[in-house]
């Protein structure tokens, strides 16, 4: 045990915190953004773009990992313009990890701040309004503090899908040993090696940070409940 | 509950879009109506697209069909290398016209995960192997009928850049000039082929320090070099040949680079829970892929006979 543990190359274990952490933050600023942008919109508007914005979450990642190939493979017209014009690359590289990360953990930020942003009593709202306060003051300064709890759970809930995210990142950024292999990657390629003892090391890590990421998830939704029942 | 906060409940409920009884009942009834057009749409797709493949295949056999004794009903399952897809694809439709009583499922991809779903115990009754590697460990770990293992096809090993892609390398032994490369992993035969190679033109440290994207199989690796997310590969002649429009050969494995020729042996898997009918059907579908028509047909995807 003790030699497979040393002769591990630990680099998937920083590729997917990096992923993680980046794709987290690009999911967090384009989830509020999206829930802030569908709850002023009027009702039928409001059902479509709920439904795109979803979509990520309910299919198949592989559904998202097709669509993300098709647009930036070099053989495809606007990746082929990236890579002509300004020498990016998406597929195969890093970046292509944070794309494919961002795009399956926006669904989960955008749902969980659009349900902390309905429960925002409207009557706050208005009375910020009636007060003379700007839209974006409003925005930041009632809004988001009654909402902190939830955004703080979606935050984390994107975390860990980022971090666990496997279909749409293989398809898009390949399996490259210190640029591309995520945890969850090395764990499909250690055990179709046969590698047991090494994949089980990978599932073993992941669990233990997943573990840490649901204790937060529930401390943090703790805050704000008045008691927790017990049947 | 009192009156009182019924009336509160009823009324928030009244205010947030109208939910009472009738229209909840009309919503339901609307959802479950789209769920079915939806089911149907897709039973009509399904059921249309499995009666679309009709072979263009010449009925050579059809001669030969009616003379051959007709085999029980039975499902056979067998395990092929990737790269032999295509062509078993081909062989599993000319089969079930000789015996039409026999299903073959197909399970085509690496050899190496072939191999590890037979020790994890899957149901398998036919191991067709892109490398003696495999073969030789199942039968040591007594999953193979010994007897039964037989060489049959050989393949070559070459290295591919997409169609109209620029690169400095224009051999094997100069593939470090690549940028990037695609490479299946050691335990795919296609990778541990490549692997060999390298080993034998003394440049296989300076290839492991290159960007490598590793490959499940040999089709992905081809994937990734046609979609030119690859600046160059190493495949199988007969995967190359398959997608000619989309990739070019730079070359081909240098001569006495590999000690073991490129050997595909196809093997009886000891399947406990297969019926006599199926075991008897397995075997007969061995003697065919070793026939000379069959041959023909591995020949013109780009497959040599075993020597």
């Amino acid at each position: 045990m003790n030699d497979i543990i040393s002769n591990i190359n630990w680099s998937p274990l920083w590729i997917s915190l990096k992923t993680g952490i980046m794709a987290t933050i690009i999911a967090f600023f384009l989830g509020i953004l999206a829930a802030r942008l569908v709850m002023k919109l009027n009702k039928k508007l409001k059902w479509i773009l709920d439904g795109i914005f979803t979509l990520p979450l309910v299919l198949p990642p592989t559904v998202a990992g097709f669509f993300l190939l098709l647009l930036f493979s070099l053989r495809r017209p606007f990746g082929k313009f990236l890579y002509t014009e300004f020498d990016i690359k998406v597929v195969q590289t890093w970046t292509g990890c944070i794309i494919a990360a961002a795009v399956i953990a926006f669904p989960l930020m955008y749902r969980n701040a659009r349900a902390a942003f309905e429960q925002v009593d409207i009557t706050m709202i208005q009375s910020g309004r009636t007060l003379g306060l700007s839209e974006s003051k409003i925005f930041w300064k009632i809004v988001m503090p009654i909402a902190s709890p939830g955004i703080a759970s979606g935050t984390i809930l994107a975390f860990a899908r980022a971090l666990g995210e496997y279909g749409a990142t293989s398809m898009l950024a390949g399996n490259i040993l210190g640029k591309t292999r995520t945890i969850a990657v090395a764990i499909a390629s250690e055990t179709s090696a046969g590698n047991y003892d090494t994949a089980g090391i990978w599932v073993g890590i992941i669990v233990a940070i997943s573990f840490v990421i649901i204790l937060s998830i529930n401390m943090i939704s703790g805050i704000g409940m008045k008691s927790i029942k017990q049947w | 509950m009192a009156n009182g906060e019924k009336l509160c409940i009823i009324s928030l409920l009244k205010e947030y879009g109208g939910l009472n009884m009738k229209n909840l009942k009309r919503r339901i009834s609307s959802l479950l109506v789209l769920l079915l057009v939806i089911c149907s749409v897709m039973g009509i797709v399904g059921c249309s697209s499995s009666k679309g493949t009709s072979s263009v295949i010449t009925d050579t056999t059809s001669v030969e069909a009616s003379q051959v004794a007709k085999l029980d009903k039975a499902t056979i399952y067998v395990f092929v290398a990737a790269s032999l897809k295509n062509s078993m694809t081909t062989i599993q439709e000319m089969y079930s016209k000789v015996q039409p009583n026999v299903t073959i499922v197909l399970n085509p991809d690496s050899s190496g995960t072939l191999k590890t779903q037979i020790d994890e115990g899957a149901t398998c009754d036919i191991f067709f192997s892109a490398a003696m590697k495999q073969m030789n460990d199942l039968n040591t770990e007594g999953y193979i009928d010994s007897t039964s293992i037989a060489k049959v096809l050989e393949n070559q090993v070459v290295l591919i850049k997409p169609k109209g892609g620029t690169t400095l390398v224009t051999s094997f032994d100069t593939i470090t000039k690549a940028k990037n490369i695609a490479l299946a992993g050691e335990d795919v035969p296609v990778g541990a082929y490549a692997r060999e190679i390298f080993k034998s033109l003394g440049i296989y440290d300076k290839v492991m320090a290159m960007e490598i994207n590793q490959g499940a199989n040999v089709t992905a690796v081809l994937a990734a070099v046609s979609e030119g997310s690859n600046e160059v590969g190493v495949v199988y002649a007969t995967d190359a040949a398959s997608v000619a429009s989309k990739i070019d050969i730079i070359a081909s494995a240098p001569s006495g680079s590999l000690t073991t020729p490129v050997v595909y042996p196809v093997g009886l898997v000891k399947n406990k829970d297969a019926s006599v009918a199926q075991t008897a059907a397995a075997k007969d579908f061995i003697s065919y892929l070793q026939k000379d028509e069959v041959t023909s047909i591995f020949t013109g995807y780009g497959f040599s006979k075993a020597k």
